[in-house]
Formats: C-alpha cells, sequence, structure tokens
C-alpha cells in the first residue's frame, strides 16, 4: 500500500512528502467530473453573456424592442422541443443501461430530430429578426441578444454533431464501456444546455416582453 | 470483473454516477412542464397587473426549474465523486452571482451617475 513517508529518515536520506506510488484508476473513472468542471466552467461563459445582455438588454439605439422582435408562441414552442429532447435522451440512457442497442439508438435519434426542430425554428426566427432590419450591428440590445442566444444555438449544433457521432460509434461498437462512458457525458452536456435555455427564455423573451 | 470495480474509492466508473430510474425523469419532465407552462401564460395573458410581480414570479419559477433540472435530470447529489461536483457547482453558482449582480449593480450606477450632462460638482 502507498503511505506517505514520514518526516527525517534517520540513515540521513531526502524525506519525500508525497505519495510516492500512484494507486489504480480505473480507465475513464475521472471522466465524467472532468466533464462536470467543464460544464461549470461553460457555465461561467454563460454567466458573462447574461450578464452583458442584462446590462446592453435595454439600449436600443432608437431601434427595435423585445416587443417589437419577439414572437412568444414561437418561443414557447421552441422551448417544448428542447424539452422534449431532454426527456427522449433520458428514455436513451435508462434502455442504455439495460442494455438495448436498437431501442438506444431510436431515442438517440429522436432527440436528435428534437435538437433539429430546435435550431432550425432559432434558425428561422433569426432570418426573420434579420430580415426586418434587426441585425446583430443595429443596437446593443441586439448584439448582446444575437451573442447569447446565437452562443447556445452553437452548443446545441455542437451537441447535435456529438450525438450523431455518437450514433455512429454505438452502431459500429455497440454499448461497450466507453461508448456509455460518452453517452453519460453528452447527456450532462444535453440537459446542461436545457437549463441554460429556461434563463434564456425567463431572462431574453419572458422578462423582454415585461420591459 | 476487475479489482478496480470492487473496491470503494470512488473511481470506478458506475460509481456515484446514478441514472435515476423512468419514475424520476417522468416527475422532472412533468414538473418542467408545468414550470414552463406557468410563466409562458403569466406573461403572454397578463393576469397579474404590476409588471414587477410577474418578472419576480417567472423568476422564482425558473430558479425552481433549474433546480428541478439538477435534480432529474442531471442527478445532481451530495455524495457523488464523494461531494466534489456538489463542491465544484456551489463554487460556479459563487462565481455566477458574483459575475451578475457585479455588472449590473456597477452598470446601473454608472448609468444613473455618469449621464452626460450631469453636474459632478454637486457629488459630496
Amino acid at each position: 500500500m502507498s503511505s506517505p513517508a514520514s518526516a527525517v529518515h534517520e540513515n540521513g536520506t531526502v524525506p519525500t512528502f508525497y505519495v510516492v506510488d500512484e494507486h489504480d484508476h480505473a480507465e475513464g473513472g475521472s471522466t465524467m467530473f472532468g466533464f462536470w468542471i467543464y460544464l461549470m466552467s461553460d457555465c461561467l461563459i454563460f454567466a458573462v453573456l447574461f450578464a452583458t445582455y442584462g446590462v446592453l438588454g435595454g439600449n436600443y439605439a432608437a431601434g427595435p424592442s423585445p416587443k417589437d422582435l419577439f414572437d412568444l408562441p414561437l418561443v414557447a414552442v421552441n422551448t417544448s422541443m428542447l424539452l422534449f429532447s431532454s426527456i427522449t435522451y433520458g428514455f436513451a440512457m435508462l434502455t442504455m443501461d439495460k442494455g438495448r442497442i436498437g431501442a438506444t439508438q431510436a431515442w438517440l435519434g429522436l432527440t436528435g430530430l428534437f435538437g433539429l426542430a430546435f435550431l432550425g425554428i432559432e434558425l428561422y426566427e433569426f432570418a426573420h429578426m434579420i430580415h426586418e432590419g434587426a441585425t446583430p450591428q443595429r443596437s446593443a440590445f441586439l448584439s448582446s441578444f444575437f451573442t447569447l442566444v446565437g452562443t447556445h444555438g452553437l452548443h446545441v449544433t455542437v451537441g447535435l454533431t456529438w450525438l450523431v457521432t455518437l450514433m455512429v460509434q454505438v452502431k459500429r461498437y455497440g454499448l461497450i464501456q466507453a461508448n456509455k462512458r460518452r453517452l453519460m457525458c453528452l447527456s450532462m452536456f444535453w440537459h446542461f444546455l436545457d437549463v441554460i435555455w429556461i434563463g434564456v427564455f425567463t431572462f431574453v423573451y419572458l422578462m423582454g416582453m415585461l420591459r | 470483473m476487475t479489482p478496480a470495480h470492487t473496491d470503494d474509492h470512488g473511481h470506478a466508473e458506475d460509481d456515484g454516477h446514478a441514472h435515476g430510474s423512468l419514475r424520476s425523469y417522468l416527475i422532472g419532465f412533468g414538473l418542467s412542464v408545468v414550470l414552463t407552462a406557468i410563466p409562458f401564460w403569466l406573461v403572454m395573458s397578463g393576469v397579474l397587473d404590476s409588471k414587477q410581480v410577474t418578472a419576480l414570479a417567472i423568476m422564482a419559477l425558473a430558479v425552481v426549474q433549474i433546480f428541478v433540472h439538477m435534480v432529474f435530470f442531471l442527478h445532481m447529489n451530495v455524495r457523488s465523486e464523494n461531494g466534489w461536483t456538489m463542491m465544484a457547482l456551489i463554487f460556479t453558482l459563487v462565481l455566477v452571482v458574483i459575475t451578475l449582480t457585479g455588472s449590473l449593480w456597477v452598470m446601473y450606477h454608472l448609468n444613473t451617475n455618469m449621464m452626460p450632462g450631469h453636474d459632478m460638482n454637486q457629488i459630496p
């Protein structure tokens, strides 16, 4: 067993104050915690973007305000897409635990479709706004809006790419330990994005309509 | 099974990452639907006369929903990784609160006190 060498040796050798021999680490044993730390750092990125939006969100520069631009029914549909994708990913994890590859792939595919629908609606909203002249350059409000919501959309895009990659991996190699670990990381990422979206629809869309 | 899986040092791969059950996912989903529907309904129908009350209500509901997601979807608990997951989360939340309140507070005062035409001599 490993134990820290004690202070001064009688034979005069230099003492060491650290654990000399590493004990066993199972492969990937620290991956989940490491990924959690990444999510926390990502959380800080979004905190800064939320703070920026909070400061600049009222500076319309005589341009359009949230009331002129936001379409709440559309945002509600978008929110439900992301919420549905969260529960279908949960079902994918449950079937993964039972080792049912086909069902896992089906739930993952459904999650991907909901994610795509979310992205599609968001891009439609962006295109509609830009078409009306509400571009990111128009005002500080729109710059911070597009940066915050766009960064979230970019995360969803990356999550979708990751999802497709993992579906190919699972198809090729099955539900091996490494693939399960990757799916669990993506699970955390996906649910984390849903948590961020709660902040977006509350502080950007709903509070925007109240201004 | 390798010995690494049977010892209890928190390094085994499934250790501390309970996935939750079908029941917990469904409870989380049900709560999320309700907690999403209420704020949208409050704002879209305008049932509450005061905008400030509505704003406070939807913010409170958002905090509750974030908590629901953390528990039922992200399976947060105080035990995983010997509590370090929770410690990292608390540390992050402290930084988030400092960032948000600090930015809004400082910039609000900057906006109200440093407007053009403001007579700086009157500030004690």
